[in-house]
């Protein structure tokens, strides 16, 4: 009984931390209000899509920046994508970089994509190593018998 | 123990009434168009999402006339709509027809133009948002989309819903009738404090105030709870 309530209060711990440290926002608290009996897996299967979207993606503009003549369109187009994703799960800091990226992109600046690009994808791996960490207290959580106590706001 | 049934019962109505309409949700996206059904789910409405304008198209009956393309089949020739769809959400940005493509295709059908259409956009674009609301959408809506967001989505579909019982006014009737009949133990006794002594005539012209009535709180359209206005009744008698 003990274990549960620390467990829990672990789950709670660490996704405040999330939210403190920018890494959610507050779409990722709609995301939980959508998920119910009749749903009970939607936010992990949600999430499991942005992590196939956003992996894609990232070749995509690993490639299209190895290119000899850049194309600055299809750049723009990946990147659009990815922001639409991250913003959609409340990724907030991939959500900013991209923003970013598309001045550079705008501006023809292959130097700032370049950075951008090695930017976003630490973000990316970063929100991704911390939400399989809130998946997992979640799976603890209800291992335990406890139950999950969504959603926080 | 009544009034607790009277809610249950409204209850019960409400999802009734809101699973009655039927939404065409539109975006390339997997993930968004994840999140719209769900949202248009947990608001109790139908919904089928498809992942272009024109699958939308076709889904609606409607043939691409000007794209004639041999590679994507579009149907028999004679489709026409065979599944009702109450309201249109469509995302701007998609590869192909725009939601802005498609809301201009709606709009200039005969057939579909009384569908609202609403726009989705990542981007806050005003320009956009006026062009969209000039071709005759009824909302623009930034995403990502929340819960609180698709309460607009209800009195549009109410609108049209009028606009399609107007043209079948007599069927209405009829079932008008039938329910008032249904409800007449409940109503009448509160409201006529002699039902004996007068001659017939009264009764029929009740009923047809009570329709009136009910026709009125329909097309208004205006109340976000589409029950209340069967309730009225239920304070005076509890």
């Amino acid at each position: 009984m003990d274990s549960v309530v620390l467990l829990q209060r672990q789950l709670v711990d660490y996704t405040a931390q999330l939210f403190n440290e920018g890494f959610l926002d507050d779409q990722f608290n709609q995301l939980q209000q959508l998920q119910d009996e009749s749903n009970p897996d939607f936010v992990v299967e949600v999430v499991t899509l942005f992590f196939e979207d956003s992996e894609r993606l990232l070749n995509e503009l690993a490639k299209a920046l190895e290119q000899q003549s850049i194309d600055y369109r299809k750049i723009d187009a990946h990147v659009h994508q990815l922001k639409g994703s991250s913003s959609s799960i409340g990724a907030q800091r991939v959500q900013k970089v991209c923003i970013a990226f598309r001045n550079y992109c705008e501006e023809r600046n292959i130097e700032g994509c370049q950075k951008c690009l090695q930017q976003v994808k630490n973000e990316y791996s970063l929100v991704k190593t911390k939400l399989e960490t809130l998946f997992k207290l979640e799976q603890q959580v209800l291992a335990a018998g406890g139950s999950i106590p969504w959603p926080m706001q | 123990m009544v009034i607790l049934d009277l809610e249950l019962d409204a209850m019960a109505i409400t999802g009734d009434s809101r699973s009655q309409f039927h939404v065409l949700a539109v975006d390339d996206s997997l993930i968004d168009r994840k999140l719209i059904e769900r949202l248009l789910k947990t608001s109790s409405y139908q919904v089928t999402t498809v992942d272009s304008g024109s699958k939308a198209l076709k889904f609606l009956g409607l043939q691409e006339d000007e794209q004639s393309n041999p590679d994507t089949p579009f149907g028999s020739p004679n489709n026409h709509q065979e599944v009702e769809v109450n309201l249109i959400i469509t995302d701007y940005c998609m590869p192909g027809m725009t939601g802005y493509d498609l809301l201009k295709k709606v709009k200039e059908s005969s057939s579909l133009r009384n569908i609202p259409v609403v726009i989705m956009s990542s981007e806050n674009v005003p320009s956009r948002i006026t062009r969209c609301l000039e071709e005759g959408a009824e909302e623009f809506f930034l995403k990502p989309v929340r819960l609180s967001d698709l309460n607009r989505l209800k009195p549009h579909m109410m609108k049209t819903k009028i606009k399609n019982q107007k043209q079948e006014e007599q069927e209405l009737e009829i079932s008008e009738i039938q329910s008032d009949e249904q409800q007449q133990p409940v109503q009448l006794p509160s409201s006529q404090p002699q039902p004996e002594s007068q001659p017939q005539p009264q009764p029929p012209a009740l009923l047809l105030q009570h329709n009136n009535n009910k026709r009125k709180a329909l097309e208004e359209g205006l109340s976000p709870d589409r029950t209340r206005p069967r309730y009225n009744g239920i304070p005076t008698m509890v």
